[in-house]
């Protein structure tokens, strides 16, 4: 495992190390409760939408044909007919509670509509392939968790008392469990073992040593070149944030970043384009830093 | 392949690292538009090519990555690269491409096998399904003013204690004519499949609950038996009953059974972590739960169609004794898969 990726993982509580089945250790970072209540709520008010459409979908056909039979007077078809449309109201309402998760976590993105909106999707905790099996097992716990207290909480409503109060405590008990575990599972992921993760998503951006070096100031190019001491005082951490600083290339922490180095390695910091000074510090450090690493010394960070 | 512009931008770049990587470039390219195409679903707009060179790319890139890690300090790179591995990666592991090759695995083995995998909590189940339909008869051979308390409301029709004969046969006669029926086997399909995803979704707490709720469930059972017996017409009412019934309760045994396994796993982890035990355990019940449903969904269609149509008292045991025998022959007479492991 690498050490600039253990470090990491210090600084972010959501970040995790998942090994693939190739032996490569990937960081993830688990989806914050925030992001899945926010989902899950997109994803109800999907559902919502849908068995209402449905049902004033169905109501309407029922209506036409009921007229359209009622011209040529035959009461048994119409009755067929309805029945037909009842059938699959009942089949509708049944599959929108139980199959509208199963379906899309099935899918290529493994996210419902709510989860793809939000950015996050599932994933199995062990690293390796994602099963029906555990799409299945996490969504019908669902049930207990979600769909059942709040009926009861309905139903208890009027007269609240101990029934409303059991509801409620019900309620919160699946609500907060993914308060009480570290990576954030809900009850039906501890079943499955699968858990939720942010979706990865980066642009390449270009090479930093390919790009032409900048000189806005239009001056005389200086060259500037720096003995290993002078370079030797950084460490991995500081030549990427100083490729962050570069790349982000504004213009008064360049000057800023510019003058702290020039202080910590003694120079005098001179009125040149400070971009330029900071692009041949840091191609000369990231390439003493990388020919050491082929030689296998790392250097983590300034202190070490 | 690198075009020859783009090699003489490897010749400009001053760092090692930096050629390594346009070196490589066009391969990770290539693989972040694949990924992209196959998490928009656009499974038409890959190639033949592509989706053969998918595997080995994906490969090719987790190892950019692993001598990226070791060799260069571009934080912009690596980040890059731990994105589209990741990604990657979601895709060839994602959930199988295929259903269909699911659903045959599961029928062809892999339910019968996790069917015989939570033998025990079959037994359990089965034990505790029996003891709460006894327990109904005898509470309400006790006392009859428990039979309310036990068979629910919407079912209290003309069955009552008390009832003549006339009235108790009367409720086993099938319909006359067909109207109606499709839609009551819906509704006893969509009731019956919701009360067996609780009794397995309560397994969670240790599975106390799912056997509670089987014992509610079998003891109305018992209270109704007794009733038909006191008016006697036991033969009667098993045989109305077990068109379905044997269909019905089965898949109620299994999703309490399952709900069991689940809860006993949890409880009794053994050398397992927990979280391990109850996947493990959350995974193979999930096969038992996918195939309760289609369970039920043959148990409503026996019970809306068959159950009304078929009157007379042999030919519904015929039905619900042939039901009965197929399960049975289905589970614990196909061991095909018991070869190979089952899949995990």
């Amino acid at each position: 495992m690498n050490q600039a990726v253990t470090a990491r993982l210090r600084h972010d509580r959501r970040e995790r190390l998942m090994l693939t089945p190739e032996g490569i250790a990937l960081p993830v970072t688990i989806a914050s409760r925030g992001t899945r209540a926010g989902a899950l709520i997109l994803d109800l008010t999907i559902i919502v939408i849908l068995m209402i459409a449905t049902t004033i979908t169905l109501v309407g056909i029922a209506g036409g044909t009921a007229g359209r039979f009622a011209q040529i007077e035959e009461p048994g078809a119409i009755g067929q007919a309805i029945e037909f449309l009842a059938v699959i109201w009942i089949v509708a309402m049944f599959l929108f509670r139980n199959a509208y998760f199963m379906y899309f976590e099935l899918g290529p993105r493994g996210a419902t509509p709510g989860k793809r909106m939000t950015g996050i999707r599932i994933a199995a905790r062990d690293g390796g392939r994602l099963s029906v099996e555990m799409v299945i097992a996490r969504n019908l716990l669902r049930d207990i968790e979600l769909f059942l207290p709040l009926v009861f909480l309905a139903s208890a409503g009027d007269d609240g008392g101990a029934a409303g109060l059991a509801a409620t405590a019900w309620f919160l008990i699946f609500a907060l469990f993914p308060f009480f575990n570290k990576d954030c599972l809900r009850a039906g992921d501890v079943i499955a073992g699968s858990w939720v993760l942010e979706t990865p998503r980066r642009k390449l951006e270009t090479a930093m040593s390919v790009e032409k070096p900048s000189s806005d100031s239009g001056g005389p190019a200086v060259d500037y070149s720096f003995d290993e001491a002078e370079l030797m005082v950084y460490g991995e951490y500081e030549v990427q944030t100083l490729e962050r600083v570069l790349r982000e290339n504004r213009k008064e922490a360049l000057s800023a970043v510019r003058d702290a180095i020039c202080l910590k390695i003694g120079r005098e910091p001179n009125e040149t384009d400070p971009r330029a000074f900071l692009e041949a510090y840091y191609n000369q450090l990231r390439a003493l830093l990388e020919a050491n690493m082929r030689m296998g010394q790392r250097k983590a960070d300034k202190h070490s | 392949m690198a075009s020859q512009a783009d090699i003489t931008e490897i010749e400009a770049a001053a760092l090692r690292s930096d050629r390594f990587r346009l070196e490589r470039e066009s391969d990770w390219k290539r693989l972040e538009g694949i990924v992209s195409e196959l998490e928009k679903s656009r499974l038409r707009k890959i190639s033949d090519e592509d989706m053969l060179a998918l595997p080995g790319l994906y490969r090719t890139v987790a190892s950019s990555l692993s001598i990226a890690r070791e060799t260069s300090l571009d934080a912009a790179t690596l980040a890059y690269l731990e994105s589209l591995v990741q990604r990657a990666w979601f895709v060839v592991y994602g959930p199988r491409s295929s259903l269909w090759a699911w659903t045959r695995n599961f029928l062809g083995g892999g339910w019968s096998a996790a069917v015989r995998g939570i033998g025990l909590d079959v037994m359990i189940a089965l034990v505790v399904m029996v003891a709460g339909a006894v327990v109904g008869w005898l509470l309400v051979a006790s006392d009859t003013e428990w039979y309310h308390a036990l068979v629910p409301s919407q079912f209290l029709d003309t069955r009552v204690p008390g009832a003549s004969r006339e009235i108790l046969a009367k409720t086993l006669e099938g319909a006359a004519d067909g109207s109606g029926l499709s839609m009551f086997a819906a509704y006893l399909f969509s009731n019956n499949a919701q009360v067996s995803i609780l009794a397995f979704a309560l397994g969670f707490a240790f599975g106390i609950p799912s056997l509670l709720l089987m014992v509610h469930n079998t003891a109305s059972l018992g209270a109704m038996l007794w009733l038909f017996h006191e008016g006697g017409l036991t033969l009667e009412f098993v045989a109305w009953l077990s068109v379905h019934g044997t269909t019905e309760l089965f898949a109620i045994l299994l999703a309490g059974a399952a709900g069991l396994h689940v809860g006993r796993s949890m409880a009794f982890p053994g050398e397992r972590s927990v979280l391990q035990a109850a996947a493990e355990a959350g995974q193979r019940s999930a096969q038992v739960m996918a195939g309760v449903v289609l369970m039920l969904v043959v148990a409503g269609v026996l019970e809306g169609f068959a159950r009304q149509l078929v009157d007379d008292m042999p030919g519904r045991f015929a039905i619900g004794g042939f039901m009965l025998a197929l399960w049975l022959a289905y589970f614990y007479g196909l061991r095909r898969a018991e070869k190979g492991e089952p899949q995990p």
